[in-house]
């Protein structure tokens, strides 16, 4: 693996995502979505119905952002490069298929795990700083806290891959990113349900789908490395 | 490039003999649709070689398994010395340069951050300093720093060719460099194809126009799923058709079989017109002035003599109507 290769892969990646309208906006209108609710119900709610929520984890709700967003950008990715015709010349550029990968995946990965430690900040902030006590101290648990920061990258992993994915499958964008929401509800859905103290938490369920992710995650990298294949991605073979 | 002008590209025709690019029994199927079969050529070093057919003839996938995009079903081929395998297929990228079809730009990027991206994976130590000499070559300096989107058809198709230029590859792959530009933006790209040869460049070439495999070709390969024919663009002509010349005299000869059979090197002939004929020769340098002295010495008056040239159009629509009738 040659990492020259694989920044420059992730820097024109980067360029060409920055000044792509479409995938700005989604990258701005998402994941304001998904803070903006956390953030009414947390001054909405009244100190009694705080103490009722004492055993949900409400912080985890924010991990729809890092389940959801890089999908959408990942989509972009492959299908993205067929449909403007320029696959061709990268794939025959003296570049890797696994620093190829690496490199794309880089520039979902590092801006999106920098939004969602963002907004996650900013919602701490603006919840210590002026929602009630009583509220505060139902939202902001340490042990959420702990998950939502490991969590966050591993999340930002697998919805990488899924995008990616159906991106290199994909015939066109506007598949693509449809079917990468739609893959990603399931990540969403597990989150929210832990959220809601439905599926029951604690350490060991928190490790058990840490490393359950982290497994997923290795497998994501190999099925789309393999997913990279030149001469069906050129010729259109499927 | 190297700055050799000229008098190296006079030299360079019978220099330079190891082959650049070789291929035997090459063939790509798609499942059963046959892109091309039995491909079976040699690409010297130093030379622009033309892979001449109509559409669908297999030039865009030939072009694609020597430059390691495409895996063959069978045969074998070299490309820069490396046998292409996927094992090479690195080593071989970095040897060869690649102007596809299409151009394939990012359009919202700079021509800079297009040509740098590709630079820096060719792992070049001077990554700037070689994307302002390819720029310089395709005289693109100017427009460094406007995005691809902003450009014309043609300039974006010299911006394919300078990236295909950086590293200074070994061998150059130009895909239909001047399809869909028009006669102004195809004249200056030929140019610049034209200096390439004469620095001395290896470059393959695919085109579907006669007259440019013609202009610019060393060699030329006619290919319609299978290689029909492989020489210099003149050699096909004299190969196909011999050579002829047309003789216009002022009346008719009076013993025209005694007269122009007599003559020697003259194969055949023909009158084409009452005061016309058409006559095969084996070699027009010396059946001509044979020919001339011939009828003056009869007292015929020579209104013209001329030497028939085909195109290379005709070739290649001998080739493609014979292949039409036996099919
Ligand atoms: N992915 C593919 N699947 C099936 N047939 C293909 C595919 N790619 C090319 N072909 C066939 O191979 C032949 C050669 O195509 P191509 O190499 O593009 O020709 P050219 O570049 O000379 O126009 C065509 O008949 C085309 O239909
Ligand atoms: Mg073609």
């Amino acid at each position: 693996m040659n990492l020259r290769r694989v920044r420059a892969v992730a820097r024109k990646e980067l360029l060409d995502l920055r000044r792509n309208g479409n995938v700005v906006s989604a990258m701005a209108i998402l994941p304001a979505v998904f803070v903006v609710e956390p953030l009414i119900q947390a001054f909405t709610l009244t100190s009694r119905a705080a103490l009722a929520l004492h055993h949900d984890h409400v912080l985890l709700y924010l991990l729809a952002v890092p389940s959801l967003v890089p999908a959408t950008l990942a989509s972009y990715t492959v299908v993205g490069e067929r449909t403007q015709g320029t696959l061709e010349p990268l794939l025959s550029a003296p570049v890797r298929r696994d620093e190829l990968v690496l490199g794309k995946a880089l520039a979902v990965l590092v801006p999106s795990v920098l939004v969602s430690y963002l907004l996650f900040g900013l919602y701490l902030t603006v919840v210590e700083l002026f929602a009630k006590p009583q509220v505060v101290s139902t939202v902001v648990q340490a042990p959420d806290v702990a998950v939502q920061l490991v969590f966050t990258p591993l999340l930002v992993a697998w919805s990488t891959w899924v995008g990616m994915a159906i991106s290199a499958r994909a015939k066109d964008l506007r598949a693509a990113s449809q079917l990468a929401i739609v893959a990603s509800l399931p990540t969403v859905a597990v989150t929210l349900l832990v959220a809601f103290a439905i599926v029951p938490s604690g350490l060991k369920v928190a490790l058990g789908f840490g490393i359950g992710l982290f497994v997923l995650d290795r497998v994501g990298w190999r099925v789309v490395t393999g997913l990279l294949d030149p001469e069906r991605l050129v010729t259109g073979i499927r | 490039m190297p700055a050799g002008g000229r008098a190296e590209a006079t030299q360079r025709a019978g220099a330079g003999q190891a082959a650049a690019v070789a291929t035997s029994a090459l063939t790509k199927r798609f499942g059963d649709r046959v892109a091309y079969e039995e491909v079976t050529l040699e690409v010297h070093e130093g030379e622009v070689f033309g892979l001449l057919g109509p559409n669908g003839a297999g030039k865009t996938t030939l072009v694609r398994t020597l430059t390691t995009l495409v895996a063959p079903s069978a045969g074998h081929a070299t490309v820069a010395g490396l046998a292409v395998t996927e094992a090479n297929a690195l080593a071989i990228r970095k040897r060869v340069g690649v102007m596809p079809e299409t151009p394939g730009l990012y359009l919202r990027l700079s021509v800079e951050d297009n040509l740098r991206c590709f630079a820096e994976l060719r792992e070049l130590p001077d990554a700037a300093a070689e994307v302002r000499r390819v720029l310089e070559v395709v005289g693109m300096t100017g427009r460094a720093r406007d995005p691809c989107g902003a450009l014309s058809k043609g300039l974006r198709q010299r911006v394919s060719l300078a990236r295909a230029l950086l590293g200074s590859p070994s061998v150059l792959f130009l895909d239909e460099p001047t399809s869909g530009l028009d006669p102004g933006a195809t004249r200056e790209v030929l140019a610049l194809v034209d200096e390439l040869r004469q620095g001395g460049a290896t470059v393959v070439l695919t085109t579907h126009r006669l007259e440019e495999a013609e202009r610019l070709c060393d060699r030329v390969a006619i290919l319609a799923t299978r290689l029909r024919r492989v020489g210099r663009p003149g050699e096909l002509r004299r190969r196909l058709f011999g050579a002829a010349l047309t003789l216009r005299t002022a009346g008719p000869l009076a013993d025209p079989g005694a007269l122009l059979g007599g003559v020697p090197g003259v194969q055949r002939w023909r009158a084409s017109a009452p005061s016309t004929y058409h006559l095969e020769v084996d070699d027009p340098r010396h059946a001509a002035p044979a020919l001339v002295r011939a009828l003056v010495a009869a007292g015929a008056d020579v209104l013209e003599l001329t030497e028939e040239r085909h195109s290379l159009e005709d070739v290649y629509l001998q080739l493609v109507s014979k292949e039409d009738a036996r099919r």
